[in-house]
């Protein structure tokens, strides 16, 4: 088991690396913001899985409630993790491409603050599930916060349809050369892998975790 | 098992400040992250005075540098508004391009900034024959 996880692992990195190698090489430069452009490859797919992610935590919440099976409660623990280590990542990406385009590392715009609320009400409900002792509260506690949270999903994604923000809106299919919206899918695909990597290693353990709290 | 608690339990009270600063703090007073040039205009005497963030278009021709400040034109479909700012400009900065400045409307008219960010719009263009533009030119040469 735990061999075929670091094999299916390796290889989910392996592909990522690919992604990113064909995002410093395929892609030609931005015409005004030059190489900057190359951290979209990532950004833009890591934003996408952490929202997958986050409304993965909004589907294992509601099977939890209506069906108190355990597996959708491990999936509620897995879910919640890698969606905020996503969230932070992209946090992280975004500033690190905001202070030479923009000439900000962050400013209270408003995708920037929904992301800032979002990631932080799911590492919110981390920290909750954390102190919660009994099992079975635990997973009720998490599921019923993690339906509200998720509220801030499609308010981060519809934001800056709809309100001023120095944050850029979605590209509209044409508004992107064909070479860069290639290697843009490309990297789509290995962060989703890598991600499903990442649910799957940390439900298992999530599994293990709840078989020895029970035990003891 | 008490202690072990403790980590968890500060960073919930940490995730439940931090909240509570983002819903009543900094956006309590104004939930609009900038203004447009016909908004500011329409606010009239309401605009001057108050630190608001001001953003559109950089007015084509109108960049000019007046000792060390850099003075341009913001406007959008209806409306201009004059700018003067201390702020170095980011490199993406030009003509034709969105930015957000922070500051206030002053008596003379003129909206005073100490705070330039540039906007990038949703649109991903290779460089047209080959070249890069002019921002990518200074870049290398670094300006």
């Amino acid at each position: 088991m735990t061999r075929n996880l670091l094999i299916t692992g390796a290889l989910a990195v392996l592909l990522q690396v690919g992604g990113m190698v064909a995002g410093l090489t395929l892609s030609p430069p931005e015409q005004h913001m030059s190489d900057l452009v190359r951290i979209m490859f990532v950004h833009v797919p890591v934003a996408w899985a952490a929202m997958a992610t986050f409304t993965v935590t909004l589907v294992a919440a509601i099977g939890w409630l209506s069906t108190r099976r355990w597996g959708w409660d491990h999936l509620l623990d897995a879910s919640l993790e890698v969606g905020v280590v996503l969230g932070v990542l992209l946090s992280v990406q975004g500033s690190v491409w905001g202070y030479p385009t923009w000439g900000t590392w962050w400013t209270w715009d408003p995708r920037l603050t929904s992301v800032a609320v979002m990631v932080l009400s799911f590492l919110g409900i981390l920290a909750l599930r954390a102190f919660v002792d009994d099992p079975d509260k635990r997973a009720s506690w998490s599921a019923a916060a993690s339906i509200l949270a998720w509220g801030s999903v499609p308010f981060t994604y519809f934001c800056v349809k709809v309100m001023n923000s120095l944050h850029q809106k979605q590209t509209p299919w044409g508004a992107m050369a064909p070479e860069m919206l290639r290697v843009l899918l490309l990297n789509t695909g290995t962060v989703t892998i890598l991600t499903l990597w990442m649910l799957v290693a940390r439900y298992r353990l999530a599994r293990v975790e709840l078989q020895r709290e029970l035990d003891t | 098992m008490k202690n072990a608690k403790l980590p968890a339990i500060l960073v919930g009270l940490s995730v439940v400040g931090v909240l509570g600063f983002l819903a009543f703090g900094s956006m309590g007073d104004n939930l609009v992250y900038y203004w447009s040039p016909s908004e500011l205009r329409a606010a009239a005497d309401g605009g001057a005075g108050g630190m608001v963030r001001l953003g559109g278009l950089v007015k084509a021709g109108s960049v000019r540098v007046e000792g060390t400040k850099t003075v341009f034109t913001v406007e959008d479909h209806g409306a201009s508004v004059e700018v003067r700012t201390a702020a170095i400009p980011p490199q993406m900065f030009r003509e034709g391009i969105g930015v957000v400045v922070e500051g206030s409307l002053g008596p003379d008219g003129v909206f005073e900034s100490k705070r330039l960010l540039v906007k990038h719009d949703e649109n991903y263009k290779a460089p047209t024959d080959g070249n890069l533009s002019q921002d990518q030119t200074r870049s290398l040469e670094g300006d």
